[in-house]
């Protein structure tokens, strides 16, 4: 396992180069003075070139590229040119929110999905599979932001049981945080949990239909024990497959839901950047979401070729 | 098997199709939405009237009005256009650039190959909604810089899809007939291949246009895609945050109308996929 940790990570350096260079370019290589990018229009033409001297950007691009990715692998991602805060300290500042909002959306879908999903496999063609069917339709169709507006709206504002927005941190209230964490958690995790559920279902009839199935049945071993033991650990390999190859939704959604609920996020310090031209920032947060994408498939990846031998010994 | 056509076959499959029919009927709708705008959009949908703020839905304004007195139906109604032309322009972005590449990369191959895919894999190895608002962000915020965000992240999904296609196509005898018959490569491909790539890529462009319409809302909504006064449904739910106690239906129908389309666009693709599924038609 280790080896294969190794070698996968090993193939992931080159990716991983190619896009910090996709990156750099996006500031850098397209059309416009990236000073005037950072500045404004409105910026004289002094200040301009005393900036372009300052960070560098009177260099050629290569020199430029070199110096910038030297920094960013030494955690140097410029500072903010709106705080001067390093732009690396406002990520980790952040991250635990973020983290905590994916954590949560995950946990959320899979708890939704999971038993749905078997359920309407096992009762296929019940009420609980139509059920499941139309739960999948609306969730995968439904935009997070409008789910998160009506969350709010009947959660927050009518019923009054959870806050509408804002984030009590994890270490100031234990209670407090987790209550408001349920809205985003839901708006994030819903459409997932629609896709797991579609995708969990159609893996148990597939696996339900296995030879080893019937002569676990033929056993007599009841339908808890046959469903639980044996589709349901064969089953959960194609969850784990949805669930990598969302993760990129899941992560740009974060954006979207630490917005409309106001949370202290990575996402929310991205969209705070952008609206403030505060391109260093924005910057960062995609290198770093970005790279957080890569490693974390990379992760799916090695965990998929565990739960399946075949993949590890092909 | 009556001796019907391919295409035969797969209308009539369609049409037996639940899911697809629903899916064509929502889409039929918001089509004619956007087509007929001006006639159904009993106001227009830009024009302010401080009288009737915030009004509640009634037989004046069925779907009520927003903070400035705007009539929601008919920005309702207008802000169809606004969402078929992201579906449209950026899946006619991502076919443009996708289209060649996935076929270079298939018939080529080799170092063409690799290169195209390599491309392909820096491309999706940023999250989607990530690399839009980065490239939205870059170019400043525009419907037209955020409809070129969206069809650039695209481009990938098209190239793979039709790489796999060229390569599963260009195997059969009558690739190799037309080949030995001393057609060009260009012949081949645009005669032979191409049109073998056409089913997969009506699916392909159908969820493309559902997923191009919610990307669209959510820049929008975040303030980085449509610009007011135009009514887009990303905007109408981004305005209704700040009355949601006041005016609930503000953001109802905007956020009703963006699901329906999507809801409508995923159903047809899952109709059309069906309909196309040699195991579901012999």
């Amino acid at each position: 396992m280790v080896t294969l940790l190794g070698r996968r990570l090993l193939a992931t350096i080159p990716l991983l180069f190619l896009v910090s260079l996709v990156v750099f370019a996006l500031v850098h290589a397209l059309p416009g003075d990236p000073a005037v990018l950072f500045l404004g229009e409105e910026a004289d033409p002094e200040t301009l070139a005393r900036f372009r001297v300052r960070l560098g950007l009177d260099r050629p691009l290569v020199a430029q590229y070199a110096a910038w990715l030297g920094r960013a692998l030494r955690g140097d991602l410029g500072r903010s040119l709106r705080t001067n805060q390093p732009v690396a300290e406002a990520i980790l500042e952040r991250l635990p929110v973020t983290l905590e909002l994916l954590v949560a959306a995950l946990s959320v879908s899979l708890a939704i999905a999971i038993p749905m999903g078997i359920v309407s496999a096992v009762k296929r063609n019940s009420g609980v599979d139509l059920v499941s069917t139309v739960f999948a339709l609306v969730g995968f169709a439904m935009p997070g932001f409008w789910l998160g507006i009506i969350l709010i709206y009947v959660f927050a504002l009518l019923l009054r049981w959870l806050p509408p927005s804002g984030w009590v941190p994890l270490p100031a209230s234990v209670p407090q945080n987790l209550l408001s964490l349920v809205l985003p958690a839901f708006t994030l995790g819903t459409a997932l949990a629609a896709l797991v559920t579609r995708q969990l279902r159609s893996g148990m009839l597939e696996v339900l239909r296995q030879d080893y199935v019937r002569t676990a049945q033929a056993k007599g071993l009841s339908e808890r024990q046959v469903v639980g033991k044996h589709a349901l650990k064969n089953a959960l390999i194609s969850v784990v497959t949805v669930v990598g190859l969302q993760l990129g939704g899941l992560l740009g959604n974060t954006i979207i839901t630490e917005t409309l609920f106001a949370l202290p996020g990575v996402g929310r310090l991205m969209i705070d950047a952008i609206f403030s031209r505060d391109f260093f920032v924005v910057q960062g947060v995609i290198l770093f979401l970005a790279v957080g994408y890569v490693l974390s498939n990379l992760l799916v990846d090695v965990l998929y070729s565990y739960l399946d031998p075949r993949i590890r010994l092909h | 098997m009556d001796g019907a056509s391919l295409t035969a076959i797969a209308l009539r499959q369609f049409r037996r199709s639940h899911v697809g029919r629903v899916g064509a009927a929502l889409v039929a709708t918001f089509l004619g939405l956007t087509a007929l705008a001006p006639l159904l959009a009993p106001y227009d949908p830009v024009a302010t009237d401080f009288t009737t703020v915030l009004a509640p839905p009634s037989w004046t304004h069925p779907f009520g009005t927003d903070d400035i007195g705007r009539d929601i139906l008919s920005r309702v109604i207008h802000g169809s256009r606004v969402s078929l032309e992201a579906g449209l322009f950026t899946v006619a972005v991502a076919l443009v650039v996708g289209l060649p590449l996935g076929l270079a990369a298939g018939f080529v191959g080799g170092r063409v190959d690799d290169l195209i895919m390599r491309a392909v894999e820096v491309i999706l190895s940023f999250p989607t909604l990530v690399l839009a608002l980065g490239i939205t962000a870059i170019l400043g915020p525009k419907l037209i810089h955020a409809l070129f965000a969206i069809g650039v992240v695209f481009v990938p999904h098209f190239a793979r899809l039709i790489r796999g296609q060229v390569l599963a196509v260009k195997e059969n005898d009558f690739v190799a007939a037309a080949t030995a018959l001393g057609a060009t490569d260009l012949r081949v491909v645009v005669l032979h291949v191409l049109p073998n790539c056409i089913a997969p890529l009506l699916v392909q462009s159908s969820f493309s246009i559902s997923f191009a319409i919610l990307t669209e809302a959510a820049l929008s909504f975040l303030g980085l895609g449509t610009q007011p006064p135009t009514p887009s449904w990303g905007i109408m739910l981004s305005t209704a945050r700040g009355y949601l106690e006041q005016a609930p239906w503000l953001g109802a129908f905007p956020g009703l109308a963006i699901f329906l389309t999507v809801l409508g666009f995923n159903l047809l693709g899952d109709g059309i996929r069906d309909a196309l599924d040699p195991r579901l038609t012999l």
